[in-house]
């Protein structure tokens, strides 16, 4: 845990652009004061307008961060300013220091609250209730599955040309909410702003993932469990931790956060880690959730490695996971560049998942020795044998040139989504080896 | 064989209702699978499993032309860790007012500092060098070196960053001398170079053309003014004055021909540039005449103890010719006004050479009127012709000796000022700038200061930086407000030099907490501290 995070991590944890710029006015020495850091937590004083210096405590693994002032940012600007000068400025916050009795206190009190937790899961509730609760659900879902079936299948009798008697899909998405099958929901309000020439693919799939709704006991188990995902039932973490896990040492291959920076929507803020396994070179994703104006609590660095079980979603193509124990923190990798595939091998890769999971936009995917060009049909990544267009509706304006720019016109290697779309690019490896996050400011 | 996706399409687009879903056919061998009872439903089951093979099957796509020619190779070192992480930093922070200065404002000096050690800057953060430089042209010179072989690479490709290749036709100054002609390595750039600048100067935007003639007189000032002269009967009045402007840059003899001509140009603000240009030739015709003028209207009395002014009594044709306005814009006395104007434009070595005297003998004397030598009306018009002359023709000696000793502190008038005394300092070498300065703010204190600090070189030499601290400390202690010295301040966040970070913070910790001056002085201190750190990690 040597590695000091770089500027982009520590800034990528803020849960606003408000944030970080007033993290940044706290990146200088000056207001801090017992700043230190044993390598698994950082701590330090800060003085603010007030007479009592605010008292912020970092832990870094998780990472959780603790201050004593009133903000309900979450990180604060504290914390964040704070995490900027011990990276920045070692000397500043000086390694190898016993934490203060606050720090101490506080970092141990989380210790044993986890603790407590993991001695009070598992307690079982009415069995014979949660089956009732189930049965009704599924009632209500197979009945709303069916009515989006009619929906789309009266739009495509009218012909999609004449939209004009239709209402908006927002009304049917409001009936899916009521239905309890928010995946329908999302997928059928996305249908607005569908262009007219990409809605019958929409409809198709919307159709085939309704019809399957309705056949859930029809179906093998594994694109039952796909299907019940992406209508929108949730699994329980802990149920799956319950489960099977896959132990690995996980390498982060990248992560995006959105909204994006800057973004003033009120939505969950949803950052996506996207992790490869070095023994079984199983892909995996985590999804974190943060309230409004708070950032997702977990963060991994881009490039390093950690040693961890992971439980996956069930499904026909699993990906999506959740971090059970953890076996120390994340290290840095000696070679740092994941193996990766030709444009071909991508290209079929994503084939084979689509052959398993039919709605799967796209797949995570490392290319190597691509090179982006920019065409008159616009960016491409080619590995000088086959090429693939960018995705652009996904990739930030900034995100590109900084491809391009950490390339240098050269062959890099590259992780992003492979689908239908394009590429969407989210971390490229420059020449020194070092992973950059394209989509962090 | 019609595309199956196209033929779902078209029946999708006008409905089921007026059109029949296409036949089953060889192309789409899944055909069996659906049942074709509700034409709707089986047209979306068909569009599905359609959807589901194209992804699924989808084949990779030729690669196109040979990829891009790389980005040269920059042979300079990477910048150190902690000096990168700065940077990100500084491009992604806008706006201030808090604990800190704004730290944007710090960018400038990071850039200048980080060119002049020869830093290459990691390439993730050149797209956003070259944003910070586009919004921001001040930025450009130094941020398009630092960007080096891969800003132009970018450019390239990016129009948002067009002003890269224009700055990129600089050469880079001290460090890599320009490459002889006949290199072989240079030939390329070379041969580009006219035929790319010939393109500009034709065809460019008038920014573009007034960049290009700058940067071309200063690589080679007789092929820049055969360049001007090539279109100058054809551009605008406006565009004239401003073309004029740019022969300042490598301006010598040579261009004296030219000027001669362009006093006789139909705009009066060119014929005025021109005169001014010329008068700033020591050698020229223009000055010899000033010079015959100016000793006309300035002699030294019988016992050398004053000089006496006969102002001229017209302004003739020759002297109208020579830039002379004849109507005095500010509405002092025309004679007064044409005495400066010849006193301004005549060489100042005249002076010295007619009289045998020096500057500062010269500025002693007593000054009358030639009719009337009690009188002393002409002594401030002679003084202030002087220093124009003195800034005009970059004369150390006169700017020295026009200021005048730096100033003690002590009861009594402030020292004279004479013209823009900012201006004269500006004449002076840098170290001589920071001591008179220095001199001048323990004499007076800050409320004049502005425009002399500005004048001097940054970082502010220590002296420089303890007089500009203890005058703070003095407002702070006479309780003016802080924001009635924000100018100032704002510069002294800049340029102060960072060993003065204790003094501030010393004065910081003194300062009632919770006041203005104690958050101003802990503001300072603070920025001073990152600057410290940002200059310190870029010497590592």
């Amino acid at each position: 845990m040597e590695e000091r995070w770089s500027t982009e991590h520590v800034l990528s944890l803020a849960p606003d652009a408000a944030s970080k710029k007033a993290a940044a006015k706290l990146s200088a020495p000056a207001p801090w004061s017992a700043a230190g850091t044993d390598g698994d937590a950082v701590w330090g004083e800060c003085k603010g307008s007030g007479s009592t210096p605010y008292r912020t405590v970092v832990e870094l693994a998780t990472p959780a961060y603790q201050c004593t002032c009133p903000s309900r940012k979450f990180p604060c600007k504290h914390a964040l300013g704070l995490l900027l000068l011990w990276s920045g400025s070692p000397g500043s916050v000086p390694d190898g220091a016993e934490p203060t009795d606050w720090a101490a206190a506080w970092l141990k009190g989380r210790q044993d609250r986890a603790e407590q937790r993991a001695v009070r899961a598992e307690a079982p509730a009415d069995p014979a209730a949660a089956r009732r609760r189930a049965e009704k659900r599924s009632a209500r879902v197979a009945a709303g599955a069916a009515e989006l079936r009619l929906r789309l299948a009266d739009r495509v009798r009218h012909g999609l040309a004449d939209q004009s008697t239709a209402g908006p899909w927002e009304e049917v998405a409001a009936r899916m909410v009521d239905a309890q099958a928010p995946g329908l929901a999302t997928r059928v309000r996305e249908l607005d702003a569908v262009p007219q020439q990409g809605l019958l693919a929409e409809y198709a799939m919307l159709h085939l993932l309704a019809t399957a709704a309705t056949r859930l006991d029809e179906l093998p188990a594994p694109l039952a469990a796909t299907v019940r995902a992406r209508v929108g039932y949730t699994t329980e973490t802990a149920e799956l931790l319950a489960g099977p896990t896959v132990r690995d040492r996980w390498q982060v291959l990248g992560s995006r956060t959105s909204p994006m920076e800057g973004g003033t929507d009120e939505r969950l803020t949803t950052r996506r880690l996207w992790l490869r396994g070095a023994k079984t070179g199983r892909p995996a994703l985590l999804i974190a959730f943060g309230r409004p104006g708070q950032a997702p609590e977990l963060a991994l660095p881009t490039g390093q490695v950690v040693e961890a079980e992971l439980a996956f979603h069930p499904g026909a193509r699993p990906l999506r996971a959740v971090l059970g124990t953890r076996h120390g923190a994340p290290a840095p990798v000696p070679d740092g560049l994941p193996p990766g595939l030709s444009v071909a091998e991508a290209v079929a890769g994503y084939g084979t998942a689509v052959a398993d999971d039919p709605w799967l936009d796209a797949w995570p995917t490392v290319l190597t020795e691509v090179v982006p060009v920019l065409s008159e049909e616009g960016w491409h990544l080619t590995d000088g044998r086959h090429t693939v267009p960018l995705h652009r509706a996904a990739v930030p304006e900034a995100a590109l040139w900084r491809l391009a720019a950490v390339s240098t016109g050269r062959p890099l290697t590259v992780f992003g989504e492979y689908g239908h779309r394009g590429f969407a690019p989210v971390t490229a490896w420059g020449r020194d080896g070092r992973p950059i996050g394209l989509t962090t400011a | 064989m019609p595309d199956p996706w196209e033929s779902l399409q078209t029946t999708a687009l006008l409905g089921t209702d007026r059109r029949p879903l296409p036949a089953p056919g060889p192309a789409a061998p899944y055909d069996g699978a659906v049942d074709r009872a509700d034409p709707a439903a089986a047209l979306l089951e068909l569009a599905a499993l359609e959807t589901v093979r194209r992804r699924a099957g989808a084949l990779p796509a030729p690669a196109a032309a040979p990829a891009d020619r790389p980005a040269a190779e920059d042979p300079r070192p990477e910048l150190p860790p902690a000096a990168a992480r700065r940077l990100s930093l500084l491009l992604s922070t806008r706006g201030g007012n808090g604990v800190l200065a704004n730290v944007g404002e710090l960018l400038p000096q990071w850039l200048a500092t980080a060119r002049e050690r020869g830093y290459r800057v990691p390439a993730a953060s050149v797209p956003a060098l070259l944003d910070a430089a586009r919004a921001r042209s001040e930025l450009r010179p130094d941020a398009v070196a630092l960007a080096g072989p891969l800003g132009r690479w970018l450019a390239e490709r990016n129009a948002d960053w067009r002003f890269v290749q224009r700055a990129a036709q600089e050469p880079v100054p001290a460090q890599e001398p320009v490459p002889a002609p006949e290199a072989p390595d240079a030939a390329g750039t070379q041969d580009a170079a006219p035929a790319e600048g010939d393109h500009l100067w034709h065809e460019g935007l008038f920014a573009e053309r007034v960049t290009h003639l700058t940067l071309l007189r200063r690589r080679d000032p007789a092929a820049g003014l055969a360049l001007l002269r090539g279109t100058w009967p054809t551009e605008r009045a406006e565009d004239r004055l401003l073309f004029l402007d740019a022969l300042q840059e490598g301006l010598s003899l040579a261009d004296e021909d030219f000027l001669e001509a362009a006093l006789g140009d139909r705009s009066k603000n060119v014929r005025a540039t021109a005169a001014e240009l010329l008068s700033t030739l020591p050698g020229s015709a223009l000055a010899t005449r000033m010079a015959e003028r100016a000793r006309a209207a300035v002699r030294l009395s019988g016992h050398g103890t004053h000089l006496l002014v006969t102002p001229p009594a017209s302004c003739d044709p020759a002297m109208q010719r020579d830039g002379i306005p004849p109507k005095s814009p500010t509405g002092r006395g025309e004679r007064a006004w044409w005495f400066g104007e010849v006193i301004a434009a005549a060489p100042l070595s005249l002076w010295s050479g007619h009289t045998g005297l020096t500057p500062e003998r010269l500025l002693a004397l007593r000054v009358g009127d030639a009719i009337d030598e009690t009188s002393s009306t002409w002594a401030d018009d002679l003084r202030e012709a002087w220093a124009r002359a003195a800034v005009r023709q970059q004369d150390a000696g006169w700017a020295r000796a026009l200021l005048g000793p730096a100033p003690v502190p002590g009861p009594g008038r402030p020292a004279r000022t004479t013209g823009a005394p900012a201006k004269l300092l500006a004449v002076l070498p840098p170290a001589e700038r920071a001591a008179w300065t220095a001199a001048f703010i323990e004499a007076h204190g800050l409320g004049d200061s502005f425009q002399l600090l500005g004048a001097c070189a940054t970082p502010w030499t220590p002296p420089l930086s303890t007089a500009v601290v203890e005058a703070l400390a003095r407002a702070a202690a006479s309780g003016a407000y802080p924001w009635s010295h924000s100018g100032v301040l704002g510069m002294t966040e800049r340029a102060l030099s960072p060993q003065s970070a204790e003094a501030v913070e010393a004065l910081a910790a003194g300062a009632a907490p919770a006041t203005a001056w104690g958050e101003t002085f802990a503001r300072l201190a603070g920025t001073l501290r990152f600057r410290e750190a940002m200059l310190a990690e870029l010497a590592a």
